[in-house]
């Protein structure tokens, strides 16, 4: 008889595998754009719920990320006609630097004052989206080619764009998982629910928070360039401290501190921005404003968060 | 007879001849014209566009129903674009690959109106432009599947610059949100002034989006301008007007509207906003057939039509008579047909679409009534001027669009 850890781990790989085999087979049920939309917000809540969820740092600034690595490689692949994947690096590499200035600074503070500063360096992208000369300003960078993937596989395929979008999705994925199982993830977790404990344990924590920023803004980054392929356009909505806002509130609704929990929150969420906007219009962001508040009151671990607890209750895990 | 059908068919292909209902019923793809209003339900556009542009768009399809007897079916879809130019690319994508939809519309803001124009190429379909504003429209991004049918800032800036200089306000001031629109809004008046003899004394930046524009109004009344530009949109420019009022700037010296709305005017009054000078494409009551159809808007809408309904209704009617006449919703066929009909409607006379996009027609000079002056609901504006299309678009000698050969 297997011991229950090694049995709650094989129904994790088992739901892991089921999840691969529907992410696989979705563009044959769903329409594949909008497929590709909601992994690119899957991702990019999962990479800030790596820094929210399992380091307890709470940054207000990740559209910043998002949104630059998203001009960053619009440029590239539109300007100086490199490949998808090469441009898709180029943001996340900008990301990952960008959140190394931004992390390096914002560590130096905790709780409110590291959201604030997370803010305010984001406005300044913003500021910077909005002014420099090769953003488009308020029109956006417009018009960035799919291109040819490897320089081989045509990507205006919307089908081909997919899987290319789903792989990057899987590999973001897996690299969040393979950090939070790691020591390293241990070690974050472990700041989340005490800092000065872990500091007293020997661990040089500022230098863990930092890594951990780093990682989330590049994958933050990954999802945001991966968007500017599929949509063929950089725009301000995506440096807006709205974006911010909406990631908070996926990462919140779905479940905080869970692996699945930011893939579920950013599915319902862009569903629903999805579905309702041509019924209900600007009762959108009521309806958002309203789910978030029964939330936070009633289900406080988010959807998978409650999930879990349940089945932990009932002693399926 | 067999040969008779293939000649008219090649010959409804090449658009030479105007093709027999029956043919109609064959050349329209499915049966059905599918036209997506694509635009502001919910943000700070929504009341120049739209649910009023969906209102109109339908108005057209009825009225097209109702004098034409179309052989094919006529289907109106909407969405809001929330002004962000992902969701205007997503669901216009979605429209043209799951939906069959032939053409789409309305489209304010530019971001969402570039990004519409590009999907419409890529998968060659229609796109006429209503909302947005920009000249890059039929410039730097122009194709050969979009139209640009209402107005641009070209227009805008153009005839209420030349214009105002014309009646007398020689001197100007600029107040202009500080990006890429603004500045170019900016430049555009500057150049139109200067042209016509008229001095600019200066200008100031402010950021975007403003609040607090109590600095930069001060600096626009120390500089003794006669006319302060107002080189920004929306609440920008609402804002402004607003401040100067309170500041006791206007009516001292004269405002001018480089970018706005009727409904901007109504959502202002008449005591804050009087005086000013804007242009628009359209006002509902200049003429009697104006009156008619803005009424029968307005029992529809509770509102009178913006330029962009107006301009909404009279773009569908044009494309759903080229559908007609052509017998056919392919493209090429449908566009070249647009292209050579001119528009004699409410809307415009002898309006005509050039090969950049740009459908040239003339626009009006106005200035806002003072609250004495208005005698019933909505009667707003005293028409100053007429300016000619001809010489309210830019000139096709000027166009950066590559589609045009010089």
């Amino acid at each position: 008889m297997a011991r229950p850890a090694d049995r709650s781990q094989r129904l994790r790989w088992v739901g892991f595998g089921l999840l691969l085999v529907a992410g696989i087979v979705a563009p044959f049920v769903a329409y594949p754009t909008f497929l590709m939309k909601l992994l690119c917000f899957a991702l990019f809540a999962c990479a800030f719920n790596l820094l929210l969820g399992f380091t307890g740092l709470l940054s207000f600034g990740h559209a910043a990320f998002f949104g630059g690595a998203g001009y960053v490689c619009g440029y590239v692949v539109k300007h100086w006609g490199v490949t998808p994947e090469l441009g898709v690096l180029a943001g996340t590499a900008v990301a990952a630097l960008l959140g190394f200035a931004f992390g390096a600074l914002a560590i130096r503070r905790s709780g409110i004052y590291f959201a604030m500063i997370t803010l305010a360096l984001a406005q300044m992208v913003y500021f910077l989206a909005l002014q420099l000369p090769f953003t488009g300003g308020e029109d956006g960078l417009q018009g960035v080619p799919r291109g040819h993937l490897f320089g081989l596989i045509d990507l205006s395929d919307n089908l081909a764009m997919y899987y290319f979008v789903f792989a990057l999705f899987v590999a973001g994925f897996a690299l969040i998982l393979r950090t939070i199982h790691s020591p390293f993830g241990q070690v974050l977790k472990a700041i989340r629910e005490n800092e000065p404990r872990t500091l007293s344990l020997g661990y040089d924590v500022d230098r863990y928070k930092l890594l951990a920023f780093v990682i989330s803004a590049g994958l933050a980054g990954m999802a945001g360039a991966t968007k500017t392929l599929v949509f063929q356009l950089a725009s301000l909505t995506d440096v807006h401290w709205h974006t911010s806002g909406e990631v908070v509130l996926m990462t919140l609704l779905g479940g905080l501190g869970t692996a699945m929990g930011p893939v579920v929150g950013a599915g319902i969420i862009v569903t629903l921005q999805n579905e309702l906007a041509d019924k209900v219009g600007s009762w959108v962001s009521v309806i958002m404003g309203i789910i978030f508040i029964v939330c936070v009151l009633a289900f406080r671990r988010g959807i998978v968060g409650e999930i879990r607890a349940l089945a932990k209750r009932l002693g399926i895990s | 007879m067999k040969q008779r059908l293939i000649a008219l068919s090649v010959a409804a292909s090449l658009g030479a001849l105007p093709a027999a209902p029956a043919l109609a019923q064959a050349r329209v793809s499915d049966g059905v014209v599918r036209i997506g209003v694509l635009t502001d339900l919910s943000g700070t556009y929504s009341d120049l566009s739209g649910q009023g542009s969906v209102v109109a768009t339908k108005m057209a399809v009825e009225d097209f129903i109702a004098a034409d007897k179309p052989a094919f079916k006529i289907e109106v879809l909407s969405a809001d674009h929330q002004n962000k130019g992902d969701i205007a690319s997503n669901k216009a994508r979605e429209w043209f690959e799951k939906d069959g939809v032939d053409m789409v519309t309305d489209l304010v803001t530019t971001s969402t109106a570039l990004a519409v124009m590009k999907i419409a190429k890529e998968k060659n379909r229609i796109a006429i432009v209503n909302g947005a504003a920009s000249t890059r429209i039929t410039n730097e991004d122009c194709n050969d599947v979009s139209v640009h049918y209402t107005y641009d800032t070209y227009a805008l800036a153009n005839g209420t610059g030349r214009a105002v200089v014309k009646q007398g306000g020689k001197s100007w001031f600029f107040i202009t949100a500080d990006y890429a629109f603004g500045h170019s809004l900016e430049k555009d008046t500057s150049d139109v002034v200067k042209a016509a003899g008229g001095s600019v004394l200066g200008s100031v930046r402010h950021p975007f989006p403003g609040n607090d524009f109590s600095s930069f109004l001060l600096n626009a009344q120390s500089s003794g301008a006669q006319v302060i530009g107002l080189a920004n949109a929306g609440n920008d420019t609402i804002n402004s007007i607003k401040q100067a009022a309170e500041f006791g700037i206007t009516p001292k010296q004269t405002l001018a509207g480089l970018l706005m709305f009727i409904t901007d005017i109504h959502s202002l009054g008449l005591k804050t906003a009087q005086n000013m000078y804007l242009t628009e494409g359209f006002y509902w009551d200049l003429n009697e057939q104006t009156r008619a159809w803005s009424k029968r808007f307005f029992d529809r809408h509770k509102r009178m039509p913006t330029m962009v309904q107006a301009g909404q209704y009279s773009s569908t009617m044009h494309y759903l008579k080229a559908v007609k006449a052509t017998g056919s919703d392919d493209t090429a066929v449908v566009m070249a047909r647009m292209k050579k009909t001119p528009i004699n409607d409410f809307f415009a006379t002898k309006g005509q679409i050039r090969d950049d996009g740009r459908m040239v027609h003339d626009m009006y000079l106005l200035q806002v009534k003072k609250p004495a002056e208005s005698k019933y609901p909505w009667d707003y504006y005293n028409v100053r001027a007429t300016i000619p299309g001809n010489e309210a678009f830019q000139p096709l000698s000027a166009s950066r669009c590559p589609l045009i050969r010089k």
